[in-house]
């Protein structure tokens, strides 16, 4: 239940999978949004205080979520050769472009030394900072990884339909049902 | 004749090397910081942020004893701004504010200098940046110069102005009118040459 099989995702995988999508998508709206919001609006400091405190989260549920990924099996992918290889390519394409949003946001924040407040309750220190131009290019790289995220995304979502509604493969099922995994 | 002609050939060659020593040329001492670029700007009218530059390079002429034919220039590096807050920094320095990737540096390069006082005057010149260049003046004091301990022969200045942001299409416009101006503070020192 907990754990993944061969057969499909255990409940750890689905929450951080399912967690991990909401947050993602949250924040690119968020970060879009905030980003042109006027000097005098009242979310102006709050905004980027959310997304920030949300992106730590986020970064820390990513980790736990690698291991977990590394340490256990995973369930094995329908389809022709081709067709699974591309889909190891599309998940190692989505986990890279998630750690590297999550790495440029950390080092946009952390740039003059000082670190992230996450919701007031605890501090992450800033590791890398005083680069040359380090918080304006950091921001430049989030921005468009963060787009790529979100293509890439659309990409994973529409493939996942796909397998689901043509393929008529169990996929989409087994990422919302854990009980599938324990299916012999 | 002959005596004369040497006699004054004598003179004008003392004299020589005494002018050239007055009328001489400095280098900023940025390898040592004893030089800043701030400002000062208000928030919301509230209070103020304090800013600096900190990678710029320079050189000025000086002579006590013709003040008008003293001459300066600096290059500051906009991408250099630091006022404690990286996020700040960043939006001053995107295309809200300097735009400092389309415009890199701003130059000061001075056209002329009157005197009101004993060491201290009205040093002219063309501010460039966020790519316009206006002509501004800057209220600049001689503080000291000499021998410093380590060989070297030093001089020492400052300077302030007040620089209207909107000369140098700088939008502002949805700030509130105490923001709208900011001051400049420089002060260094040169290592004569």
């Amino acid at each position: 239940m907990w754990r993944n099989t061969r057969r499909g995702w255990g409940i750890v995988s689905i929450v951080l999978h399912w967690t991990s999508a909401v947050a993602i998508v949250g924040l690119f709206a968020l970060g879009w949004w905030m980003t042109d919001l006027g000097y005098y609006h009242s979310w102006y400091n709050l905004a980027p205080w959310w997304h920030r405190s949300i992106g730590v989260l986020l970064f820390a549920a990513t980790i736990l979520r690698l291991i977990w990924r590394a340490a256990g099996s995973s369930p094995a992918l329908p389809g022709a050769r081709l067709e699974r290889l591309a889909a190891e390519l599309g998940h190692l394409g989505l986990y890279a472009l998630l750690v590297a949003v999550l790495v440029s946001g950390y080092l946009i924040s952390t740039a003059d030394g000082r670190g992230i407040s996450v919701f007031g309750w605890f501090e992450v220190p800033a590791l890398v900072s005083d680069l040359p131009r380090q918080a304006t290019l950091a921001g430049t790289v989030h921005w468009y990884l963060a787009l790529a995220l979100i293509g890439l995304a659309i990409v994973h979502m529409l493939a996942a339909l796909k397998h689901h509604v043509i393929d008529r493969h169990d996929i989409l099922v087994r990422m919302i049902n854990p009980r599938i995994s324990r299916k012999p | 004749m002959l005596k004369k002609t040497a006699l004054a050939a004598l003179t004008a060659a003392a004299l020589v090397p005494m002018s050239q020593a007055q009328a001489a040329d400095y280098k900023i001492d940025t390898e040592g910081q004893h030089a800043f670029v701030q400002f000062k700007i208000s928030h919301l009218g509230f209070s103020y942020i304090l800013g600096s530059f900190e990678e710029f390079s320079g050189d000025f002429s000086y002579d006590p004893e013709n003040l008008a034919a003293s001459s300066v220039s600096m290059e500051v590096d906009v991408e250099s701004l630091n006022t404690n807050h990286a996020e700040r920094d960043k939006h001053i320095l995107s295309e809200d504010f300097l735009d400092a990737g389309e415009y890199p540096t701003a130059t000061f390069t001075s056209t002329g200098f009157e005197s009101t006082g004993e060491g201290e005057g009205v040093l002219t010149g063309e501010l460039s940046l966020h790519g316009k260049t206006q002509d501004i003046e800057m209220n600049v004091e001689h503080i000291g110069g000499g021998e410093d301990p380590w060989g070297n022969y030093r001089q020492g200045f400052e300077g302030s102005t007040t620089l209207t942001l909107a000369d140098f299409d700088i939008d502002m416009s949805s700030m509130p009118e105490p923001m709208q101006t900011l001051e400049l503070y420089v002060t260094f020192e040169g290592i004569r040459q």
